[in-house]
């Protein structure tokens, strides 16, 4: 009896256990595909048409989400847990399913002129400290910004240099050397723009600068004459003035006897570039050609077809000599209607050349 | 705003704060949505990208004037909508004869237009009409697509993909589990798509997993494909491309069991036993004897003179 109470009470259990596991349960003929990581199920098996028409759309795609979706919060249910804050959380994993980017990914940024040359002699950057002692006020300030330590830019009184006109404002100097600065650092940051950016750095030649030399006088002089319509052919000369030599770029060769390797790579490039060349293909041409081509040959074959009726005909009444006739029949009235297009086209062409 | 990349420069911290937050980054977690209206919306169009926009609302934008755009015929003004507001994602609404009711779902990549397509809205209820509750604001949906055309044909596959990523949302490493209230289903039907969303009610089951009730929340749309646009394959596969510095670089030689237990080879010298230094004590400490120096020669050494 007690064996058979035991046996009773494990039966029970399990059926209270498929109990509870049935309201949780859902059969379907092919598994779905979860992917946890964006909350996504994929539901691969044939939806019943007729029973979506017998049980009204509505109720019938209810029970078909509800079903669904209960697979798909078993599997989220399955991930591990943690608590947050009270509150229970279930980790997600990577998402299986591919996803496009937004935006490509970021390219490293190109080092401008100045990190080339820094790391070429080995500078590194050094963290300075943003407080500085101002000896004037004796205190601790910023070193940059507004009430920054050691301003020059405050102070009431320059001394006017021996060498500099007594009447020159030396406070407005100051301002425009500053101005001048800022203009050239923004110049150059351009400059760097452009070059990360692969455009070509206009004007390097003529870059502004606080004072001109004889020379690079001489190269503005000559640019701006050149800089007309018809390339400073109409410009007027003074008497005695000769005409500018060499400014335009040199030829720059390589040295005679100097790196093998990029030498043999550059020559192996060359070949490579001659190598894949293909022709280019014109596109009208190409069409008009093939379509040519077809024509002729459906001409081709509504003759023969002709022909083929004529011979049938011929064989019935007499020998091959007719039949050979006809053949040549045929080739010259070929050629004779190719004779007159191409006659009909040529003069054209000519005319249309001259 | 690309073609100004590092040109302009902004001049205050809260610019560069801002063009920051629009650079290309390498892991992204999300993607804004834009949600226009077209030169011509009838009633259930505009409640229609209405309900959208309440579904996407804290990652979306809406467009609620007169657009005369054309997606299909010309995408340049969508473009520049996209780089206005930093979205790569939109859904476009007009109405006209030939094509009553029409949306275009669509996605972005590099502000050019991947892939779009149009469904033309043969049923709508709104969220409104159902009067029933709602799920709060920015609710991570669960998404279920059902239906074999999903998987067998092309268009539908990609328009899953597209589906997927309109509605999946922010990408998460964490979901709060009380916090999964609303489900989209999409059933692909004779020709048709079944968009139905529903409030789930997690309801106790005896074990640890609840068990699920569903009740209607709106918007539910029935469409019908239209017109299509998918990205040529070459340009598909840069948008998926993954940036290098991402994933994790895998370790060689090294497996785990069952428990978790990591599993290696180590490659280790022959010890010698004999000289392994044990706890020094002073009674145990070793004797200077006169002949120990040659003794202690290494033994490579020793070799060479033999």
């Amino acid at each position: 009896m007690a064996s058979c109470s035991i046996e009773d009470v494990l039966a029970k259990a399990e059926r209270d256990e498929a109990e509870k596991l049935r309201s949780i349960a859902v059969n379907k003929e092919l598994d779905l595909e979860f992917d946890p990581g964006h909350l996504l199920a994929f539901d691969k098996n044939r939806v019943d048409t007729r029973e979506f028409k017998d049980n009204k759309g509505e109720d019938f795609l209810r029970s078909l989400a509800r079903d669904n979706t209960q697979l798909l919060i078993n599997e989220i249910w399955k991930l591990p847990t943690e608590k947050v804050d009270e509150v229970i959380v279930a980790k997600l994993p990577d998402s299986t399913t591919p996803l496009p980017r937004e935006k490509p990914a970021p390219k490293p940024k190109p080092p401008t002129k100045w990190e080339q040359f820094a790391k070429l002699k080995g500078i590194q950057k050094k963290k300075k400290t943003n407080m500085v002692w101002d000896e004037v006020h004796k205190e601790w300030k910023r070193r940059w910004g507004y009430k920054r330590a050691n301003d020059d830019t405050k102070e009431w009184l320059i001394e006017v240099p021996v060498t500099a006109d007594p009447n020159e404002d030396q406070f407005a100097k100051r301002n425009k050397a500053k101005k001048e600065r800022v203009a050239r650092n923004e110049y150059n940051r351009l400059k760097n723009v452009a070059r990360a950016q692969k455009i070509k750095v206009p004007g390097i030649g003529l870059a502004p600068t606080s004072q001109q030399s004889k020379s690079e006088l001489a190269q503005a002089v000559n640019v701006a004459k050149i800089s007309t319509a018809s390339v400073g052919k109409f410009q007027e000369k003074l008497p005695k003035e000769k005409t500018s030599k060499n400014t335009g770029k040199k030829r720059k060769f390589q040295p005679l006897i100097g790196d093998f390797g990029s030498e043999k790579q550059k020559q192996l490039d060359l070949l490579k570039v001659m190598d894949s060349k293909k022709p280019r293909l014109d596109v009208t041409k190409a069409v008009n050609k093939q379509m040519r081509e077809e024509d002729r040959e459906s001409a081709q074959k509504s003759k023969k077809s002709f022909g083929k009726k004529g011979r049938k005909g011929n064989m019935s009444g007499k020998g091959k000599g007719k039949g050979m006739a006809g053949g040549k029949g045929k080739g010259k009235g070929m050629a004779g209607g190719k004779g007159p297009k191409g006659k009909g086209r040529k003069p054209n062409m000519k005319q249309g050349k001259r | 705003m690309t073609h100004l990349d590092g040109i302009v420069k902004a001049k205050t911290r809260r610019a560069k704060r801002f063009l920051q937050s629009r650079e290309p980054k390498l892991t992204e977690s999300l993607k804004n949505c834009m949600i226009i209206k077209g030169g011509n919306t009838s009633e259930t169009l505009s409640q229609a990208l209405k309900d959208v926009y309440a579904l996407k609302k804290p990652n979306a934008v809406l467009y609620k004037k007169k657009n005369m755009v054309r997606p299909f015929e010309d995408s340049t003004a969508l473009e520049f909508f996209s780089k206005k507001s930093d979205c790569s994602l939109f859904l476009f609404g007009s109405h006209n004869k030939k094509r009553p009711n029409n949306l275009i779902f669509g996605r972005m990549f590099d502000f050019h237009v991947l892939d779009m397509f149009e469904l033309g809205v043969e049923r709508c209820v709104s969220l409104k009409a159902l009067k029933k509750d709602t799920c709060p604001v920015g609710t991570k949906p669960l998404l279920v697509f059902a239906g074999e055309l999903f998987d067998t044909d092309r268009e539908h596959q990609r328009l899953r993909s597209v589906l997927t990523d309109f509605f999946c949302g922010p990408r998460v490493s964490a979901v709060r589990l009380a916090g999964l209230e609303h489900v989209l289903h999409f059933t692909a039907l004779e020709g048709r798509i079944y968009m139905r969303s529903y409030r789930v009610l997690l309801k106790k089951s005896g074990c640890r997993t609840p068990r699920v009730q569903l009740e209607d929340m709106g918007p539910s749309f029935d469409f019908s494909m239209r017109r299509s646009h998918m990205a040529s394959d070459d340009l598909y596969r840069t948008a998926h491309k993954k940036p290098k510095g991402v994933k994790p670089k895998k370790k060689k030689n090294i497996s785990h069991d069952a428990f978790g237990t990591r599993f290696g080879r180590l490659h280790m010298q022959k010890q010698n036993l004999d000289k392994l230094q044990t706890r020094k004590m002073k009674g145990l400490r070793k004797r200077k004897r006169r002949g120990e120096p040659a003794e202690s020669v290494p033994p490579k050494t020793a070799k060479t003179d033999v």
